[in-house]
């Protein structure tokens, strides 16, 4: 029973279950009575003005991007956390060669790390200033023409 | 083969779920082909991740399961998101145009083509199969799916891959930043 | 007692499908019967802190002697839910329809899904049966997982709203929610490899050795250690930041963003929101507890190991099995106290500017946590090597590269932030002419 995934699978239905019930029902139970002004979104008041669906500020998209290689980072660390104190590799002498081994790989692999944590921070990737978020001086003045499509 | 030989094996309870999550995640690969919105599609894709988890989960690689929701469903589909949002597809533009066009004509014979070689790799291990069996979460030894398996394995034979992934890694931040830069003019 | 001890026991061979179902069952009716009662102390806690009574009638039955029963008010939000479930639900012309309708359902499902591998009692005897709802190795991992999945019921309501302020609160939640998960992850690091396993009883259990390896009768909470309290401090700050909890509230920041993501929102659809909000805050709490305050231990003492060498039925056995039979409640009293901890946050921090947050996350937290990381390693390598005066020497070293390193980062970062500083200073004392804000020009 030590592996047995059936519960979490019913936790899973009965979550989904529950939180599909919860918006049908307020949606089935509330009256009707639809009118154009409050039907409109809302914009404190105001006649909403263009549509919301606009072009965002490129800053969320790198984000996301570095989230994930440092995700990634991440998950390649759970498997050796779980074996470093005690790798169960059969004799102790076994064990402190694997420790050390394993040891000095991470070592390097976060060695790697800091390195590229340090450029994102250096350059000020995750700067919500605009003046100074990824200044072309720093990243060595990468020079080229605007394509056409792009705001001058 | 002696196709009298061959075993029918008993259904099991975890062959029925494995059965309806196999149908769950068919089920939201078409509609992440057959939405006409790019996020319905997104959003297809997520629960497909999301069942192909616990698929692994019914075969006791629990590891294999958790790294797909932490870095498919909660990292690499959010950036899928941000990147549909930013660039704002309207659901006309994505309608077909009328006009003759070979790319269709095209990706026939080369899916069908892709589908074979898939097929084949598939096919491939039950050349020798005499008795089958159905994955059994509870009959399958307890850790050759944990962390701590993945962990010993990783760390004795594929050292110089961890490394290069590193790296790679290393490389790939730099770049996502050079893709993001400022175009300045000249 | 006995006898439920023993009727589990033979569910649990004859029929474990049942039992599956009661142990889901033990974990969602208490989140789905104590959020509202949450929303009541939240109101409470919060006026008596800002001086004022709060919700305290509802409830309060007069009978006809002129006797009165009291509740306080702890109907008070039920009778808000079924004013919610009646009220009507709108749904603006303008909205992503199926969008609309399931991104609450989705912000909700990771408060229910996420506590899948928390234990709320010790991992043997009855309780072994019962809690958690799936015995796995990856615990820590699925917990993680599962609440990142909040990212999705945040930006996709945003979305589908098709309103200005629902964008920019879900694009911020976004942003907001993946920053600190990755110091978060990193924050556990250390405590993962302390305890040599993913699973949080196991967690729990080496945090029931001596505390140090070296003083008697104390448990080792990882609170107490040095490593343990640096990852507490950053996982509860990003604990709060993964909840949208003030000071980190600025996806619903309602002097900028009117209600930020859930702006469009009404009726019950609204309130799912602040359900899942709610039973999230809750069971960080306990997931706060079970990974640095000891779990379902009620005081660090090892009321076991000193019993053993007790005589006869002391008061030391006494409590031993007092800590046993209290284990859920000693559960949900630590996840209450991470509730207080929230409220008292949100009564005394002011809202923290987006630039301010994002740097928090990045340029703080994150690099804290990898250090933490990597001098815990040392730490515990230096030890096995030299033994424990090779270890002090070891991490002193490390601790001076660490320094040595976020220094660098800092001296790296500060040019960043000062441009801001001095622009809003330049703007203040109106030396000069405001600089004309650039437009955003990104490619």
């Amino acid at each position: 029973m030590a592996n047995d995934f059936t519960p979490i699978l019913i936790l899973v239905g009965l979550a989904a279950i529950i939180c599909g019930a919860m918006v049908t029902l307020s949606w089935v139970l509330g009256p009707k009575k639809v009118t154009p002004y409050k039907s409109s979104p809302y914009e404190c008041g105001v006649t909403p003005s263009g549509s919301a669906r606009e072009r965002f500020p490129i800053k969320f998209y790198l984000v996301a991007m570095l989230f994930i290689l440092f995700d990634i980072e991440v998950v390649f660390l759970w498997s050796w956390l779980t074996v470093f104190v005690d790798p169960k590799m059969g004799s102790a002498a076994a064990d402190l060669n694997f420790q050390v081994f394993s040891f000095v790989a991470i070592m390097v692999y976060m060695l790697l790390w800091i390195i590229g944590d340090w450029y994102v921070l250096k350059i000020d990737a995750i700067n919500w200033d605009e003046e100074a978020a990824l200044d072309a001086a720093k990243l060595g003045t990468v020079l080229e023409p605007l394509a056409e499509g792009d705001a001058a | 083969m002696d196709l009298n030989q061959l075993q029918l094996p008993a259904i099991t309870p975890n062959m029925v779920i494995i059965g309806l999550l196999g149908m769950i995640a068919v089920v939201t690969a078409i509609g992440v082909v057959a939405f006409n919105n790019p996020i319905r599609s997104m959003l297809s894709l997520v629960a497909n991740f999301f069942t192909l988890a616990f698929i692994y989960f019914s075969m006791g690689a629990d590891m294999m399961g958790i790294t797909q929701i932490v870095v498919y469903t909660g990292a690499i589909m959010v950036l899928f998101l941000f990147v549909i949002m930013l660039l704002n597809l309207s659901t006309d533009s994505l309608v077909a145009t009328k006009k003759f066009d070979i790319k269709p004509l095209l990706a026939l014979p080369v899916g069908l083509g892709v589908f074979a070689l898939i097929l084949s790799q598939i096919l491939m291990p039950f050349k020798d199969v005499v008795k089958t069996s159905a994955p059994d979460a509870t009959a399958t030894a307890v850790g050759w799916g944990s962390p701590q398996a993945i962990g010993r394995t990783l760390f004795t034979g594929y050292v110089w891959p961890f490394e290069v992934i590193s790296l790679l890694l290393m490389v790939g931040i730099v770049g996502a930043i050079l893709l993001a830069r400022r175009r300045v003019e000249v | 007692m006995k006898d439920i001890g023993q009727g589990i026991e033979w569910l649990s061979v004859n029929q474990p499908m049942t039992l599956a179902a009661i142990r889901v069952l033990l974990m969602v009716l208490p989140i789905l019967v104590i959020v509202p009662g949450l929303i009541w102390y939240e109101r409470r806690l919060l006026s008596w802190m800002q001086d004022r009574v709060g919700p305290n009638r509802t409830g309060t039955i007069t009978l006809k002697n002129g006797k009165k029963i009291r509740t306080f008010g702890l109907l008070q939000p039920i009778a808000d839910g079924v004013k919610l479930f009646f009220k009507e639900d709108i749904t603006p012309a303008t909205v992503d329809r199926v969008l609309y309708f399931i991104s609450p359902a989705i912000a909700l499902f990771p408060a229910f899904a996420v506590a899948g591998t928390l234990p709320w009692g010790p991992g043997y005897g009855t309780y072994g049966h019962l809690t958690p709802v799936w015995g796995s190795e990856i615990g820590v991992l699925y917990m993680l997982a599962i609440s990142s999945l909040g990212v999705y019921g945040v930006v996709l309501s945003g979305y589908a709203s098709n309103n200005k302020y629902s964008l920019m609160g879900g694009l911020r939640g976004a942003a907001q929610l993946i920053s600190y998960e990755l110091a978060m992850a990193m924050s556990l690091a250390s405590i993962i490899l302390v305890s040599g396993s993913l699973k949080l009883t196991e967690v729990v259990k080496a945090q029931e050795g001596q505390l140090w390896g070296v003083v008697p009768g104390i448990q080792n909470w990882f609170i107490f250690t040095p490593f343990g309290f640096l990852s507490a401090v950053i996982f509860l700050i990003c604990m709060v930041a993964e909840t949208n909890r003030a000071p980190f509230d600025l996806p619903e920041a309602e002097n900028e963003i009117i209600a930020g993501y859930h702006t469009e929102f009404s009726s019950m659809k609204f309130a799912v929101f602040f359900m899942g909000e709610y039973a999230m805050m809750f069971i960080f709490g306990g997931i706060f507890g079970v990974v640095f305050l000891g779990g379902y231990n009620m005081l660090p003492i090892q009321w076991a190991e000193l019993a053993a060498n007790a005589p006869g039925y002391s008061f030391l056995h006494f409590m031993r099995d007092l800590n046993y039979w209290m284990a859920p409640l000693t559960f949900l009293g630590k996840c209450a106290a991470g509730m207080t901890f929230y409220i008292w946050l949100r009564a005394t921090l002011p809202r923290l500017r987006y630039d301010q947050l994002m740097a928090l996350g990045w340029k703080f937290l994150l690099p804290a946590a990898v250090a933490n990381f990597i001098v815990s390693a040392s730490w515990i390598m230096a030890q096995k090597l030299w033994g424990w005066q090779g270890a002090v020497g070891a991490s002193i070293g490390a601790v001076l590269i660490a320094i040595g390193l976020y220094s660098a980062i800092r001296k790296a970062m500060n040019k960043g932030t000062t441009a801001m500083e001095k622009r809003s200073v330049e703007l203040s004392e109106g030396t000069e002419t405001i600089p004309s804000i650039r437009a955003v020009e990104l490619v």
